[in-house]
């Protein structure tokens, strides 16, 4: 058949899938996302699911929902409001119109928009009737209808059918998007192999969406995104969690520590767990504690008999690991401790993505209990800040903690495959045995203890909670040993600022105002940036992994901006911070506290209002 | 990079000295921990492990001093949290020989939660713990293994509480080994806590302390001079469970319940009395055993179970070696180019 449609060329869009829990959106959302990233666009994904498993069928409660971005530039998040909703159901429908740009297409499964759902879903008329959508290119598909009359041959029962009208619904989006069907048409061969009538069933509903929207010539135009000029090499999708689990089990490699991971689950960090509990093949060993304080403590023995030692959580467990983390400072032994952030305090926002930890990672403790901080920022930075938080605690002697965020750690983005012998080396201090000079608490030029391993001839010595007396390591309770201990574990960790990369600033070095972010609002601040730029602005930003110690040359690049905000997701945690820090600067800030990323035009508007002030 | 599960053993002899720390024992005078301390000397040196190879890991407590005093690794953790951290470090390193020092209150409260976890998995440690019924370092409160009533700093009207038996919360937990000593039987300890070492799993060795200051003869009906004949029965595997200043008196089985009965009464024979098994892996038996309280019982004492169950730390050795055969994926970098990898050209 020929193809009539014209194509339209476009740098990106971004799409959202929503339906019922069930309704498959993450699946297809995947497909979709990886689709793209194979023919060469560059990509960010974000699903976004309710804390419920399985909230009531067509509630609002109980709606799924994927977003996709793909473009033929760098793209740094999944986007804040999308050009396509593609929606299962009214209750999807209703709870995510306010995320469409004005125009956006919305595809429906008119199936669905029966009287039920829709009183259902909240609304008192019928959207596809009331003329409530006449702002958006609406295209209503019998999404079920269609499916069953595309496999009547194949005799398959209705209920396996309903299930997989999700594909029907792909179908039709990898035409729209000028995308080929070959890639996931192979994958449900190999996915699905025992089954070969659900092989048949998903590859004629995927050519029959295809085809579909080819034949009812659904929008005026297909799209089409070119390829990004992404470098050439190797790649797959990544999410945030598993891009931790994997720089972890480099890290261990490249070192030569067994990995050792003490965690309880907990959303939204449990990925990082279930994925680390995958690699026994690697030598993974995973404890899956019966509590938060079991999983640090038992990573604390692990690292005390030489493991590269691991703990995974999330806000609510970092509280309850406090204790634990301050065991470890005092005993100077290597631990990494991931805290997946999610909106607090207390139980929050459980699946909603929020900066809420930084104060909690700096001074959540008891005593003087300083920890190198570093945050990730995107899904696939993850891998790269696993790997650094792992070395510089080995190496370093010290407990590190790594944020990563809920935004972050269930996003998925393109990754360019490493070699893990191309990762910076990691060098352990580990002491020799029968060294006649070791001591537990002796210092190299760096302030860094060596790390005696149980079952070592001539090491046997015994660490804890307890002060140490300098270099020695008994027991101290003497005034001035403790001061000198305090002090020597407070530098130990400034130090650090000696083996970590100096800050770098985006755009030029010296401005009218230097914008400050960290952690997953990089692609959302950045872009803002950059678009003021393009509008002659004197703008430049500077996006922060290393929170303590802070590079050396913070205090100097801040130095060269009439103004400065900080941006974060919380109420101001980082600007505090460094108010602290670098207290001859005056520094203004923005905050968000909704469980809700940044979008970009919030961020230009507040920008220009710092500027022309 | 196949591990060696087996704790290596020494070639020279070692002897009391080897173990012996350097730094001052700061328990009072009289404290139980001394004998529990001269136990752990003299059997250290006997288990036929390489020094280097020990780990003593402790929480927070007068128990939980204990590493300081023993010339091995030694971890001194935060209170309650022994049992995770020693079970890090064993499943970490399976050729360590790791024991617990704790006490009533570091396992009974605030790590009880570790406590019944570790022993579920059968993580292969040995727990020591110190059951002088008080909180001895702060001084003087009320613990889990109180008895009722006891007047204490944080019962002035008596405790309102009823007490763990840890036997019962070791077998409830599904325990591999339980251990009853008294800590003026040193003789007896040191026997216990050699059968703990051969156990594959957890062990625990309750040992009913003395405290000289807060609990000043609290296990005194069950351990001094002239009421122990009659209110202990040592059980030993194989022999039949008498006690008395005579042996005249034994434990047999009446329907579902233990009972106390004299040999030449009411026609009992020594074919009555139970022969103790404590490698049975029902343990009904067992749990009855632990449960026998003064008066109607005389309290057990010895090794009450010792079964033989898989052990954490080698199912994860296995279950790791199993996976690292039957994968394809032999390092990082096959991982990392595994699955859905595409090439942009």
């Amino acid at each position: 058949m020929e193809d009539i449609t014209k194509t339209v060329e476009t740098d990106e869009v971004v799409i959202k899938f929503v339906g019922d829990s069930g309704d498959g959106m993450q699946l297809i959302g995947t497909l979709l996302s990886e689709t793209a990233a194979q023919v060469g666009n560059d990509i960010a994904t974000f699903p976004d699911f309710p804390a419920e498993i399985r909230a009531p069928q067509n509630t609002v409660a109980g709606v799924s929902g994927f977003q996709v971005r793909f473009g033929s530039n760098k793209i740094n998040t999944p986007g804040d409001f999308c050009d396509f909703l593609i929606a299962m159901n009214p209750a999807s429908l209703k709870a995510n119109l306010k995320w469409c740009k004005k125009g956006a297409t919305i595809i429906l499964n008119s199936d669905s928009f029966e009287e039920k759902a829709i009183a259902k879903a909240g609304y008192t008329s019928n959207p596809l009737e009331d003329n409530s959508l006449t702002n958006y290119n609406v295209i209503p598909v019998q999404m079920y209808k269609m499916s069953v009359d595309a496999v009547q041959h194949l005799n398959i029962d209705n209920k396996s059918i309903e299930k997989s009208k999700n594909i029907f619904a792909l179908g039709m989006m990898y035409y729209l998007f000028s995308l080929p069907i070959e890639g996931t048409l192979s994958m449900f061969e190999k996915k699905f192999k025992k089954k070969p009538e659900i092989v048949e069933l998903n590859k004629t509903l995927l050519k029959e969406g295809f085809n579909y929207a080819d034949t009812i010539e659904a929008v005026n135009s297909k799209i089409y995104v070119p390829p990004a000029k992404v470098e050439k090499a190797k790649y797959r999708n990544i999410t945030g969690n598993v891009a931790i689990a994997w720089g972890f089990l480099a890290a261990s490699e490249r070192s030569g520590r067994p990995l050792f991971l003490g965690s309880y689950p907990i959303t939204p960090a449990t990925e990082i767990l279930m994925e680390l509990a995958k690699h026994k093949n690697l030598g993974a060993k995973v404890l899956q504690a019966e509590d938060e304080i079991a999983g640090i403590c038992s990573a604390i023995g692990a690292s005390f008999t030489g493991s590269l030692a691991l703990t995974t959580t999330s806000g609510p467990g970092l509280s309850l690991k406090s204790e634990a983390i301050g065991l470890a400072v005092m005993t100077e032994l290597p631990l990494v401790i991931v805290d997946v952030q999610r909106a607090g305090p207390s139980t929050g926002l459980p699946t909603k993505s929020e900066q809420s930890d930084l104060y909690q990672a700096l001074w959540g403790r008891n005593g003087e209990c300083p920890v190198i901080i570093i945050a990730a920022s995107t899904p696939s930075d993850c891998f790269y800040y696993a790997y650094m938080a792992a070395k510089l605690s080995m190496e370093h002697m010290t407990p590190v903690i790594l944020l990563s965020e809920g935004y972050i750690g269930f996003g998925s983005q393109l990754f360019k495959i490493p070699k893990v012998a191309d990762l910076p080396s990691i060098k352990p201090p580990i002491a020799k045995p029968n060294d006649p000079n070791f001591l537990p608490y002796n210092r190299d030029e760096r302030l860094v203890r060596q790390w005696a391993l149980p079952g070592t001839d001539g090491l046997r010595h015994r660490i804890g909670g307890l002060e140490k007396e300098n270099g020695i390591g008994n027991v101290s309770i003497d005034p001035l040993n403790h001061e000198l201990m305090v002090k020597y574990r407070t530098a130990k960790v400034e130090k650090v600022a000696d083996y970590i990369p100096e800050q770098e600033v985006e755009g030029n070095t010296e401005g009218d105002l230097l914008v400050v972010s960290w952690g997953s609002t990089y692609g959302a601040v950045n872009a803002a940036v950059e678009q003021l730029k393009k509008e002659g602005k004197k703008i430049s930003h500077a996006h922060f992994h290393y929170i303590m110690p802070l590079p050396k040359n913070t205090n100097n690049l801040l130095s060269k901006f009439k103004k400065i905000v900080v941006c974060e997701l919380n109420a101001g945690q980082f600007v505090n911070y460094l108010r602290m820090k670098e207290s001859e600067y005056k520094f203004e800030q923005y905050n968000k506290v909704q469980g809700l990323p940044f979008n970009t035009n919030e961020l230009t508007e507040k920008f220009n209002q710092i500027l022309s002030n | 990079m196949e591990e060696n599960l087996t704790i290596e053993r020494t070639n020279v002899a070692l002897k009391k000295d080897d173990f012996v720390s350097d730094q001052m024992v700061k328990w009072c005078p009289g404290c139980g921990a001394h004998a529990i301390l001269a136990a752990v000397e003299n059997v250290f040196p006997k288990i036929g492990y390489r020094k280097e190879n020990f780990l003593m890991v402790s929480g927070i407590g007068c128990s939980s001093r204990f590493p300081y005093y023993v010339n091995t690794y030694g971890f001194h953790g935060i209170h309650g949290r022994a049992h995770a951290i020693a079970s890090g470090a064993k499943i970490a390193n399976p050729r360590l020989s790791v024991w617990i020092a704790t006490g009533d209150g570091d396992s009974m409260a605030i790590g009880g939660n570790h406590f019944i976890h570790l022993i579920r998995r059968n993580v292969d440690v040995n727990i020591m713990l110190f059951n002088n019924q008080i909180y001895g370092l702060t001084k003087g409160q009320y613990s889990p293994t109180t008895p009722m009533g006891t007047i204490t700093k944080t019962s002035p009207y008596g405790t309102i509480e009823h007490p763990f038996n840890p036997g019962e919360l070791v077998l409830g937990a599904q325990g591999t080994f339980f251990a009853r000593v008294p800590d003026n039987n040193i003789k007896l300890m040191s026997e216990s806590m050699m059968e703990a070492a051969k156990h594959d799993g957890t062990s625990v060795i309750e040992i009913l302390q003395n405290c000289v200051i807060f609990a000043d003869k609290t296990h005194e009906q069950i351990t001094s001079k002239d009421l122990r004949d009659d209110n202990q029965i040592v059980l030993h595997h194989g022999e039949p469970m008498l006690f008395g200043t005579n042996k005249e008196k034994g434990i047999r089985l009446n329907g579902t319940r233990l009972e106390v009965v004299t040999i030449g009464e009411k026609g009992i024979t020594l074919n009555d009395i139970l022969i103790h098994d404590q490698y049975e892996k029902d343990p009904g038996i067992h749990l009855m055993l632990c449960k026998m309280s003064l008066p109607e019982f005389p309290v057990a004492i010895g090794v009450i179970r010792s079964a033989s169950y898989p052990t954490y730390d080698d199912l994860m050795t296995e279950s790791i070696e199993d996976a690292r055969s039957n994968s394809k994926i032999k390092c990082v970098d096959d991982l990392l180019n595994s699955g859905d990898v595409f090439e942009i050209k």
